[in-house]
């Protein structure tokens, strides 16, 4: 970085935390607000492309319902489908958060939200009481036949995650000092 | 003579073109951890962008001449 530069961080805490509930708003706190505009396009690009990638109108292999909507991002823990990814995609904040809803409701046998966006898949392992409100939804075995789309949206959404964990320590503690090589930072100097 | 058109609808096609935006928004995501600027950050993404596409076509090449050799 530019070391005659300095950056206000004002709270740095809050400014993180904002970093983490929307990508690029904890820049924009800090007034920082054309690496807000760059990291919001990037990572929430990345991230909806992802959620796009994983949306089919196909009906399901194993039930009378459709795949739905953003299907590559969803939080499960239950025996047989331990979703990791999901602790990679929730670094994008608050555009994750439905995932959370919906697993609770899914837990609960209340009918999930929002056509199945970022709905946990259904189990058919699992004891299925007669009018099971979710008997519509998509089973494992109908996400990872969506061709390879399915891993691919994986993919960008956990990168889209990890990419915020960088925006939000920079909005934390400001641009990471490059090691001084004489060359990287010429560009930088030129303009001090 | 049709195989070259074959080859380029194929390409054209192709599922690595969606490595193109991950590229660009990894690259210029990092740079921006390293700069203030725009210009600085730019210029350091496209650097971070060749390296990484770079890299990946040098492992595409070995990973196709095994595949030619084997």
């Amino acid at each position: 970085m530019d070391d005659s530069q300095t950056v206000d961080l004002k709270e740095p805490a809050l400014a993180a935390f904002l970093a983490w509930l929307l990508p690029g708003l904890g820049h924009w706190y800090q007034g920082r607000r054309a690496k807000a505009v760059l990291y919001f396009c990037c990572i929430m690009g990345l991230f909806l492309l992802g959620l796009y990638l994983s949306s089919s109108r196909d009906k399901c292999l194993d039930g009378p319902g459709t795949i739905g909507w953003g299907r590559a991002v969803y939080f499960s823990w239950r025996d047989g489908d331990h979703r990791l990814a999901y602790l990679c995609q929730i670094g994008v904040g608050a555009p994750a958060l439905p995932a959370l809803i919906q697993a609770n409701r899914m837990a609960n046998h209340r009918k999930v939200w929002w056509n199945g966006l970022m709905a946990p898949p259904r189990l058919p392992e699992a004891p299925l009481p007669d009018g099971d409100p979710n008997a519509d939804q998509p089973t494992p075995n109908d996400l990872y036949h969506m061709d390879h789309y399915f891993e691919l949206a994986g993919f960008f959404t956990m990168i889209a995650g990890l990419l915020n964990v960088l925006a939000i320590y920079d909005a934390w503690a400001g641009p990471v000092a490059s090691a001084p090589t004489g060359k990287k930072d010429d560009e930088d100097r030129s303009h001090a | 003579m049709h195989e070259l058109p074959l080859a380029v609808a194929n390409l054209w096609h192709a599922d690595f073109w969606y490595i193109l935006p991950a590229v660009a928004a990894i690259s210029l995501v990092y740079a921006a951890t390293r700069h203030e600027r725009m210009q600085p950050i730019l210029l350091h993404a496209g650097r971070v962008a060749v390296w990484i596409l770079g890299f990946m076509f040098a492992v595409f090449v070995v990973l196709e001449a095994m595949n030619w050799w084997v």
